[in-house]
């Protein structure tokens, strides 16, 4: 028992050590990321407000992930809906293929539709990635929205049909407000995987690039390193704070539900 | 009469992400198996070839791309679930129900940070003048910066273990999570000690989530490119730094498509060979 | 006055028969239950007539109008689930007042007016504010009860309302239940695999097995006169001995029971007929007696040893082989003032009333 805890200790620590690192240097007040440290400084985080650049990546990713976030989720209802209510043929054969990008190596989702669209003869760029990340995201809107719709006892639904309501009324007044905590969670989610997506956006970003293929491009020369390490600090920020307010939504599903908390997301 | 129209309902509800996944998955995915029987711009001037994959397969240098890639992703996953299944273990059985879901969000929250900036952040820490060379030359522990530990397969998997750390805790913890209780009970009743116990009950009711583990980490990791380009060096390339070179430097699409049909055939058999050795397992549980 | 008429209900799933050749009437406030083991078809039966299930023949009548294609929302029923079904995001009032939103006629103050009515029929009053995850299982079952009957149904259905609770809560809802009906005066159509609460609770039962029905009739019938030994044996406890049928003499049939001997039954007594041959006559416990030291009766007796006993404080069970065959009987005894209780080994007369035999045709 005690030794397991001071392992699970150590494990934290493995698994917080570069993110513990990143505001160290990112307030550090030398041109070089490594030991020993220089002082304190604050200039690496006002530059970043003069770099136009970094700006626009700001802005193309904030657009892919946005509407990512949406179309995921739109497309994440209708499959955990599908899964949690019906049976219909060859079910797990069409849900497995739907959840496939989450095993699937992202190289292989990357060069594929960039063999599809460069045949076809898109243009690619801020739609070819979204196309692709909603691919990649969907699974995990399902995984997140699967439970709130599992959660739903069925007998709710009929309740409400019993009383009166049509189909469409039990589900703008049960279904919905019952399963909007994994909603927004879904959202939250493929808002922030798409943001943090390097590989499809890498290889389907044309001459847009988004956040992580800008960061990607600065990582190549050392003296733009202390400025990445104070966008990541922010960017740890911003994800760490989507994420709680990600885990708020999620419990206060499970409370308003009656439900028993029994973990985290997936 | 409702059983035909509850599937109709279901089909026609799942149809959008379907034909998404058809459109945006199953497509693209075939064009690549089909791309990959395309001759290369100095191949044979016939409509489809099987060279792409004779020379795939010939040359030592794609082989061992391969190779290494599959070796290295079968040690990171290793080294991922071993070092992962402790953890699991603790929280589903030690740490109070209440508490567990802060231990599992503690877990999670490393991973949805900036996955570039993550990764660049061990070269930090295992570089020359890195974290862990100026700590263990102020320990006094060594004299000189390691070289070792920083461009070079060893450095690729420690980098992958940490990214897919949770991946990997997840599953486990789930099937832990979904073991009565009661039978641990059963067996100390029935005169096992707690380390038995752990090795007959527990360990075997838990594969199903070892496995689901092994495979979330194996497969992706295959692929990965930021981690053997960042921490890699020449040593630790993958073969996704090769897919990546013939598709953007040599835009070489019918290699670039042969070596992903390549990968995706040897990560697919060896997944399936993996879950048929623990079938057994696995079946005991449904 | 009739409220509801199957008419040949057929149910497939797939391959599956789930209900065969349903034909029922239930009157207008009748209190009728469907009565069976799970996996019967009493659920499936109950959500056809809520339209919840479509059937695959026949049709459901309900008040004089065909049912057919009529969703559940538009039925002149409402339902009591099984898990209750309380909607978790609104409180105890809105989910009463949930129904009455198509209630264009209604304004808010009369519509609050009703549900504090429903509240009150109910035994919650004052509780309109409570969240619905603050509700005990009593509670819930009592908001599912008032969220439908406000809605003035024609027909309640409850889907089996009490199982959820512990014995204590369902005794008291059992005759609440019965109140709630005879108040209302609408027909009740109660699903419940347990037998005693439908013989408490029912004007009639319909028992089930394997999606038909096996017998319909008041408790009394049911209890006294099952139709076959299946329906005798999942109703209360029957003793089963093997008897032949020798000869019916004009309506009444002469049987040689074992154990018992000879006796003449009469029709009522043969509820499924009688030919000649080899069956099994059933006898319930109570209608036997053991003769204590003492005890005179010019009844029919039968000589026994007791097998084994069961002690339950008001009453004894004796299981005691009669002379003459294997299988024991049991037989249920009231501990009154005085009467000793007998030791396994104790040889016994046991008093029988030829009355209380009932025929099976297997």
């Amino acid at each position: 028992m005690n030794g397991l805890r001071i392992y699970a200790l150590i494990y934290l620590v493995f698994l917080y050590a570069p993110i513990i690192l990143l505001p160290i240097f990112a307030f550090n007040d030398g041109t070089v990321i490594a030991f020993p440290l220089q002082g304190v400084t604050t200039k690496w985080f006002s530059e970043l407000m003069t770099v136009n650049a970094l700006h626009d990546s700001v802005k193309n990713s904030l657009y892919v992930a946005v509407i990512t976030a949406i179309f995921s989720t739109l497309l994440g209802i209708c499959a955990a809906r599908a899964q949690a209510r019906y049976r219909f043929p060859a079910k797990k054969g069409i849900v497995g293929l739907i959840m496939l990008p989450l095993v699937l190596p992202e190289i292989i989702v990357a060069v594929s539709l960039l063999i599809v669209f460069l045949s076809l003869g898109f243009n690619i760029g801020l739609w070819t990635i979204i196309l692709g990340h909603v691919l990649i995201c969907t699974p995990f809107s399902i995984a997140i929205l699967n439970s709130s719709f599992q959660n739903l006892d069925p007998s709710i639904e009929e309740a409400a049909q019993d009383l009166g309501e049509t189909r469409f009324g039990t589900f703008l007044k049960i279904t919905l407000p019952l399963v909007m905590p994994g909603i927004v969670s879904s959202l939250l989610i493929a808002f922030t995987i798409s943001m943090d997506e390097f590989i499809i956006a890498f290889f389907l970003s044309g001459t847009e690039p988004t956040l992580p293929v800008y960061l990607w491009s600065q990582l190549r020369f050392p003296q733009r390193l202390p400025v990445v390490m104070a966008l990541g600090t922010i960017l740890v920020v911003l994800s760490i704070l989507i994420l709680i307010l990600a885990e708020a939504m999620r419990r206060y599903g499970l409370r308003r539900s009656g439900m028993q908390d029994k973990g985290g997301f997936l | 009469m409702l059983r035909n129209s509850d599937s109709a309902r279901g089909l026609t509800l799942i149809s959008p992400p379907l034909l998404y996944a058809v459109l945006m998955l199953a497509g693209p995915l075939g064009m690549i198996l089909m791309f990959s029987f395309v001759p290369q711009s100095d191949g044979p001037n016939t409509l489809i070839t099987l060279q792409n994959y004779t020379e795939a397969l010939g040359d030592p240098l794609y082989r061992q791309l391969i190779i290494r890639s599959l070796l290295i992703s079968a040690a990171a996953t290793a080294i991922t679930v071993l070092l992962a299944f402790p953890i699991a273990y603790f929280i589903s059985f030690y740490v109070p129900p209440k508490r567990k879901s802060l231990w599992l969000f503690l877990i999670t929250i490393p991973f949805w940070t900036s996955y570039l900036i993550r990764i660049f952040l061990w070269k930090v820490i295992l570089g020359l003048n890195g974290l862990l060379n100026t700590g263990l030359l102020k320990l006094g522990l060594i004299n000189e910066p390691l070289e070792f530990i920083l461009y070079n397969p060893a450095a690729v998997v420690i980098t992958l273990a940490h990214a897919f750390a949770p991946f990997a805790i997840l599953p486990i913890f789930v099937a832990l999570e979904k073991i009565d209780r009661s039978l641990l009970e059963a067996s100390q009743d029935l005169g096992e000690s707690k380390v038995r116990t752990f090795f007959r009950v527990t360990l075997p009711l838990a594969v199903p989530g070892v496995v689901a583990s092994v495979l979330i980490v194996f497969i992706p990791t295959v692929g990965d490119y930021v981690t053997p380009r960042l921490v890699g060096g020449s040593e630790g390339t993958m073969i996704a730094n090769m897919i990546q070179v013939q598709f953007l430097r040599l835009d070489n699409r019918p290699m670039g498509a042969t070596l992903s049909v390549i990968t995706m055939i040897c990560v697919t058999i060896i997944s399936l060979l993996f879950v048929l050795a623990n079938r057994r397992n696995m079946k005991a549980r449904t | 006055m009739t409220m509801i008429t199957l008419d040949g209900v057929e149910k497939y799933y797939g391959d599956y028969r789930a209900l065969r050749g349903i034909n029922l009437t239930i009157g207008e406030g009748e209190f009728f239950s469907l009565l069976g083991p799970s996996g019967c078809g009493k659920t499936t039966l109950l959500r056809t007539i809520a339209g919840f299930e479509d059937v695959t023949t026949g049709a459901v009548t309900i008040d004089g109008k065909t049912m057919t294609n009529v969703p559940a929302n538009k039925r002149p029923t409402n339902m009591v689930f099984q898990s209750y079904a309380i909607f978790p995001h609104l409180n105890v009032a809105e989910n009463v007042a949930f129904g009455l939103r198509r209630r264009r006629d209604l304004n808010k103050k009369a519509k609050n007016t009703l549900v504090e009515d429903a509240l009150d029929m109910v035994g919650l009053d004052g509780f309109g504010d409570r969240a619905a995850h603050a509700l005990s299982g009593g509670q819930r079952q009592r908001v599912a009860l008032a969220r439908a009957l406000i809605l003035k149904p024609k027909v309640l259905l409850l889907d089996e309302p009490l199982s959820a609770l512990d014995k204590k809560l369902r005794e008291q809802m059992q005759s609440e239940l019965r109140r709630l009906q005879r108040q209302v005066g609408i027909t009740f159509i109660l699903v419940t695999h347990d037998q005693e609460e439908a013989l408490i609770m029912s004007d009639r039962i319909a028992v089930m097995f394997e999606g038909q029905i096996a017998q319909l009739a008041n408790p009394q019938t049911l209890y006294r006169r099952p139709i076959n030994r299946k329906v005798g044996e999942f109703i209360g406890v029957m003793n089963t001995l093997p008897a032949q049928v020798k000869i019916a003499v004009g309506a009444r049939v002469s049987v040689d029971v074992a154990g018992l001997g000879p006796v003449m039954l009469t029709p009522d007594q043969c509820p499924s007929g009688a030919k000649t041959g080899e069956t099994h006559v059933g006898i319930r416990p109570e209608t036997m007696a053991i003769l204590f030291d003492g005890e005179t009766s010019d009844g029919n007796i039968a000589n026994g040893m007791i097998h084994e006993l069961a002690y339950y404080g008001d009453m004894t069970y004796y299981d005691v082989k009669l002379d003459g065959i294997e299988r024991p009987v049991t037989i249920s005894m009231k501990n009154l003032v005085g009467r000793p209780v007998l030791e396994r080994g104790q040889r016994t007369r046991v008093r029988w009333d030829e009355r209380s035999l009932v025929l099976f045709k297997e």
